[in-house]
């Protein structure tokens, strides 16, 4: 007897057709996967059950939670569904949870809507749940406000809020995407922990496929609205028939091919570089005390290589980027670029700014939407005092795979991928010797991302250029540099060529991030 | 979407009428004629006569002029001096550069608008032209904080980064990447403001501190017929009218235009 059967389910938003005959099943107890890349209707297929589409939703077929149609009921029964028979745990926990109440207040009040309970019994429910969801009140007070939490911290109390009623279904919508390897390792056994507890069923939605092979009973593949492929767990990728979840296997453990550089002279060197903000006074005439982001670093770049720079969020890592690029002053230590010093009287030259570029992680904020791509792309030019030829804005954007008929577009009108050429084209166009990678791949989907690696591959040989990949991501790490640095606190705590460092880290800290990254079976 | 093409109508109606009133208006708005006087609206005079004898629907022309021009100018201010002050504290935020012109805003929004306008008109004599520099005053502040509240949000964009590493400094990243994506939001706060000023325009006329006579102004008109109103309702009602109609159609414009520009207030347009 299964908890949840969608059959043939048929989803249209303004007449645009979203799902196209989904069908599934989740049993008892069960944990379901579905796998997708972003606009493969994965979301859609989670918001039909809870019926929460958007305006203009027009769902056919049928879908049974526990014996009752979920698409005919009426919105009243809907609400009493929602919460109660239905947990759901969103992928972004900074805006999952209301910043003016306690957490206490937002775990009771899922108890408080859907049962006739006193709120402070409300309250010790849901102090007992938060326990259960390892956050001991004790520690965490029910009075903590959501800002006092780390992102991990919230994800559990947004889990605590989804299970307070012990749910049949937990919904997860990429409920570890947003979070670090360790925590969402953490994440992970918590929710096997609780399912395993309450006899939960669960649908984990998640578009990595590694998080989910080691935690799912079954997995649906989908793409385009429509799932491709269900097979049992672990077994999938053994017995996969669809060359589409052939693929998805094959890029999510894509290596781009390289060749090894010769080690060369040193093109970036950092020495003793000391970065500290000034952190929020205790009292008015207290001096404020300053937080060290960036504590004492100290390391060099060979020229042609490529060297990883991997940490969790909040290490330091998006600061030393930005010493490096010289947009902020530093209280100690010094930057070499090609022998000459990045930040020279607090202000970085152009001729040492020529030298660099950079690739951010958004593909969405990374461009003015009101310029077209011929000027986005030549912007760098500015540090040559000369605007850029035809001919050089269209070398940069064939050198990345796109036309130059591009260039008379606006930035709108590509996709994630597309736009990521964009700004690795936008980096490139005035031939700078380092390009640093701040999560450049972290925003694209599987398929992609093996492309866009490739291509930084192809780029690096073709143009001798130098990478700083700047990365959460270890697996991404591992396949396109030569050397990583493992930064904690503030602090490099271990570096190392990246298959030695991976395959066999002395680190006790390299090792608890090694050891938290799901692994794909046979990979 | 009805709103706005509702708003936008009533608001080139307006602007009409005040442009036609160059060329020509259905009688001279300032000739006298005490024999014609407070005659109701017929087909000679529409809109009918004031106590004077003149024609209600060429006075509303004409001051629909002075409104419209005072507003206009009034907002110029605004937009010209508020946006660049608010780009700069954006661009210099926490120094004591943005200290220094946040708090003369908030010093400026301390004192009710009106009564400074007052003031300002008390001292100076009250002018049509005072009456601008009054109103376009208030506007600075306006247009300050919405400019620097976000631009701020723009300066965190990965794209404003991306012209620092290019080497670009904050005037040229000002002009070239947050005032463009500013604009949407000016725009709609500039109808906004636009409706406030003339209902501005309108009460300093209606206390004499405004367009001195015979340039028609519509709050002037107001305070001339308040007396007779109970014997010839029509003169106060065409020019309260005139007011509340350019003021609404002003609002729904602006209203209309935030629908139409905020991708994330659209979806309910359809």
């Amino acid at each position: 007897m299964s908890l949840l059967r969608i059959d043939n389910l048929d989803l249209d938003i303004y007449g645009t057709p979203i799902l196209k005959g989904v069908s599934l099943e989740i049993g008892q107890g069960e944990i379901h996967g579905i796998i997708g890349e972003s606009g493969s209707g994965k979301s859609m297929t989670a918001l039909s059950v809870m019926q929460l589409l958007p305006e203009g939703s027009q769902c056919r077929g049928a879908v049974h939670l526990d014996g009752v149609s979920v698409l005919e009921a009426d919105e009243a029964a809907l609400c009493a569904m929602r919460g109660d028979a239905v947990g759901m745990v969103f992928q972004e926990p900074m805006t999952a949870l209301n910043p003016l109440q306690t957490i206490g207040a937002q775990v009771a009040e899922t108890i408080l809507i859907h049962q006739d309970v006193s709120r402070s019994e409300a309250l010790a429910r849901a102090a007992k749940v938060l326990r259960r969801c390892e956050l001991p009140p004790e520690q965490f007070p029910l009075s903590r406000y959501p800002h006092e939490l780390s992102g991990g911290q919230r994800q559990r109390v947004v889990i605590a809020m989804a299970i307070a009623l012990r749910p049949k279904l937990l919904i997860a919508d990429e409920p570890t995407t947003a979070l670090d390897v360790t925590t969402q390792a953490d994440i992970l056994r918590l929710i096997q922990q609780l399912v395993r507890e309450d006899g939960m069923s669960v649908m984990f939605i998640t578009h990595d496929l590694a998080v989910v092979t080691g935690l799912a009973d079954r997995i649906s593949i989908m793409r385009h609205g429509a799932v491709v492929e269900q097979g049992g767990g672990a077994s999938l990728h053994h017995k996969m028939q669809h060359p589409y979840t052939k693929s998805l296997f094959a890029a999510s453990s894509h290596q781009p091919e390289r060749a090894v550089p010769a080690p060369d002279a040193p093109l970036l060197k950092v020495e003793g570089l000391v970065r500290s903000y000034p952190a929020g006074r205790r009292s008015l005439f207290g001096t404020a005390k300053r937080v060290l982001a960036v504590d004492d670093v100290s390391f060099e770049i060979q020229k042609g290589e490529s060297v990883g720079l991997v940490g969790e969020s909040g290490c330091g890592k998006s600061t030393l980027t930005r010493a490096i690029l010289g947009l902020e002053a530093t209280q100690a230590g010094r930057i070499y670029l090609g022998g000459d010093e990045v930040l020279s009287g607090g202000q970085a030259s152009a001729d040492v700014r020529r030298k660099m570029q950079v690739v951010f992680q958004d593909p969405y904020g990374s461009f003015n939407p009101r310029h077209k791509v011929d000027r986005l792309v030549s912007e760098p030019f500015h540090l040559l005092g000369r605007k850029a030829t035809a001919a050089e804005i269209d070398e940069a954007l064939v050198s990345v795979g796109l036309t130059p008929a591009d260039k008379h577009k606006y930035i709108h009108e590509f996709s994630g991928g597309q736009r990521q050429r964009i700004a690795i084209a936008r980096a490139l166009i005035i031939k700078p010797e380092l390009i640093i990678l701040d999560e450049a791949v972290s925003a694209l989907d599987v398929s992609i991302r093996a492309q866009i690696l490739d291509l930084l591959a192809d780029l690096s040989e073709r143009y001798g250029l130098t990478y700083l990949f700047i990365s959460h991501d270890l697996s991404v790490v591992r396949s396109i540099t030569d050397r990583v640095l493992v930064m904690k606190q503030g602090r490099i705590v271990d570096q190392g060529p990246s298959e030695a460092l991976f395959s066999n880290p002395q680190h006790p800290y390299t090792k608890s991030l090694i050891e938290a990254v799901p692994v794909l079976p046979g990979a | 979407m009805r709103n706005l093409v509702l708003g936008l109508c009533l608001t080139v109606l307006f602007v009409l009428g005040a442009l036609v009133s160059f060329v020509w208006t259905p009688y001279d708005h300032a000739a006298l004629e005490i024999a014609n006087k407070l005659k109701p609206p017929s087909l000679a005079h529409w809109f009918g006569t004031d106590h004077l004898g003149r024609d209600i629907l060429s006075m509303i022309m004409v001051g629909a002029r002075t409104s419209i021009a005072v507003a206009i100018v009034a907002v110029g201010i605004g937009i010209g001096l508020g946006v660049p002050l608010g780009l700069l504290a954006a661009a210099k935020s926490g120094s004591l550069l943005d200290e220094v012109i946040m708090r003369s805003n908030d010093l400026i929004f301390a004192f009710p608008s009106l009564l400074i306008a007052i003031m300002i008109t008390a001292v100076f004599g009250p002018s049509a032209v005072n009456a601008i520099i009054a109103i376009g005053i208030f506007n600075i502040p306006v247009f300050a904080r919405v400019t620097r509240g976000a631009a701020l949000s723009l300066w965190t964009r990965d794209y404003v980064l991306a012209a620092r590493v290019a080497g670009k400094g904050a005037l040229r990243i000002s002009v070239e990447h947050i005032l463009p994506n500013v604009t949407n939001l000016l725009i709609v706060q500039g109808t906004i403001q636009f409706s406030l000023g003339i209902l501005a325009e309108a009460a300093l006329s209606y206390v004499g501190l405004g367009a001195q006579p015979p340039t028609p102004s519509w709050g002037r008109m107001l305070a001339d017929s308040q007396t007779l109103f109970m014997l010839a309702p029509h003169i106060t009602l065409f020019p309260g009218f005139a007011i509340l109609l350019t003021v609404l159609g002003l609002n729904l414009a602006g209203d209309g235009l935030r629908d139409l520009i905020d991708p994330k207030l659209r979806r309910g347009a359809r």
